[in-house]
């Protein structure tokens, strides 16, 4: 993809490095996001440090994936970022191993962020339903990515689950059938740009914040209590919203090419959300039980993400303006 | 690997393995992926499949056979 317009002082002096050779200098701290999980600068700043571990920019030398003041500023900003998401969703409440899926299953069912999946099902209009795909495919179009990094850090039992949604969500090894090209799909369908990362520069830090704490769950070892809560609680939140979505797109006059997506996804989910509480991360808290308290912090800071990025949604179309960036071409 | 039919607490059976879901006719019923969540709160609208509506419906089961009434 194509490196993105700067959005602040930090994300610019990022973008500038990159366009020369690792090494080239950064600023060794990130300071002064008055809400890190909505800071245009600290987010992008995320994005850009994350995405050379994924397919990376233009022109960018591969290299910078490790390039060590581009990982300071990173923990500066993840730091921040962390703290900002462990104080929003407040200490989770002392729970056993066995009581993980219960509790989890809990947590989802108590979600109570807008209803943008009703939204979307009846009343949303094409431009707004355009809008909620473009934010989406910052995430969908590298669908199930971010868990991928979790594999090689758990074993037995939890291992095998994750595998086991993991396969499904890339297809079974099958390219037609993997999630992110069913996106791709629905976006074609929507006369939207399929390509990896060409909406970067059209989404709000609200929407970066839900793919940048897969990110930073996934390529820290020690949130991968985190990584596995937050999976459960998408998926466990997944497979009503996505009836919601499909039966929008129809309504909007999306055919079946344009629906699959949503489609697959609430038979794909309502497995995945059974793997992911029980076998995942009940065996998970039962092999390593320190991770409870992470497994449970992952679910709510994935329904805090999911639920501000909602209300900004819903609070842009109810004033009657757009919630991206800047204007889709119809 | 034969067939599994695990039943999930408060959920659908998670069905893995080698099998094949027919109509009474023999006609193959097409799934999504290798494993399937087959509806047992009976209110899902994707029938045979879950489609998570037994969470609405305050659906109960457990995860191993049910005892019987004492």
């Amino acid at each position: 993809m194509k490196l993105p317009e700067p959005r602040g002082e930090i994300s610019d002096a990022v973008v500038d490095a990159l366009r020369h050779e690792p090494g080239a200098p950064l600023p060794a701290t990130f300071s002064g996001a008055a809400d890190p999980c909505t800071d245009e600068d600290l987010q992008l700043t995320l994005m850009l440090a994350y995405e050379p571990h994924y397919r990376g920019f233009d022109g960018v030398d591969e290299n910078w994936e490790w390039d060590l003041g581009l990982l300071r500023l990173r923990t500066s900003a993840e730091r921040h970022l962390e703290e900002a998401l462990r104080a929003a969703t407040g200490p989770p409440a002392p729970v056993e191993p066995g009581e993980v899926a219960r509790r989890l299953a809990e947590l989802a069912a108590a979600d109570d962020g807008p209803a943008l999946g009703q939204h979307l099902q009846t009343g949303a209009d094409l431009t707004q339903f355009r809008e909620f795909v473009v934010h989406r495919s910052i995430y969908h179009l590298k669908e199930a990515d971010p868990h991928s990094f979790a594999l090689p850090r758990l074993s037995g039992r939890p291992k095998a689950a994750l595998v086991e949604i993991q396969a499904d969500e890339y297809g079974g090894g099958r390219t037609e059938r993997m999630h992110a090209e069913l996106f791709g799909q629905t976006m074609t369908a929507l006369n939207l740009d399929p390509a990896y990362g060409a909406y970067l520069d059209f989404v709000p830090g609200v929407t970066l914040l839900a793919a940048n704490l897969m990110s930073m769950f996934g390529l820290r070892r020690r949130l991968r209590g985190a990584l596995c809560g937050q999976l459960a609680a998408f998926e466990m939140t997944s497979s009503l919203p996505n009836t919601h979505y499909g039966n929008g797109l129809r309504r909007l006059g999306g055919d079946a090419d344009a629906t699959r997506f949503y489609d697959v996804h609430v038979e794909a989910d309502a497995v995945h959300e059974q793997i992911a509480a029980v076998d995942l991360c009940g065996s998970l808290a039962t092999q390593e039980p320190g991770l409870c308290g992470d497994i449970m912090f992952g679910a709510a800071a994935g329904l805090y993400a999911d639920r501000l990025a909602a209300t900004h949604l819903m609070r842009c179309w109810t004033d009657g303006r757009t919630s991206l960036r800047r204007e889709l071409d119809s | 690997m034969s067939a599994t039919v695990t039943p999930y607490e408060d959920g659908p059976l998670l069905l893995r393995g080698d099998f094949e879901i027919v109509t009474p006719d023999g006609d193959r019923i097409e799934q999504e992926g290798a494993t399937v969540a087959l509806c047992r709160c009976g209110k899902s609208r994707r029938k045979p499949f879950c489609d998570g509506t037994h969470k609405l419906v305050g659906f109960t089961a457990p995860a191993d056979r049910e005892k019987p009434l004492s």
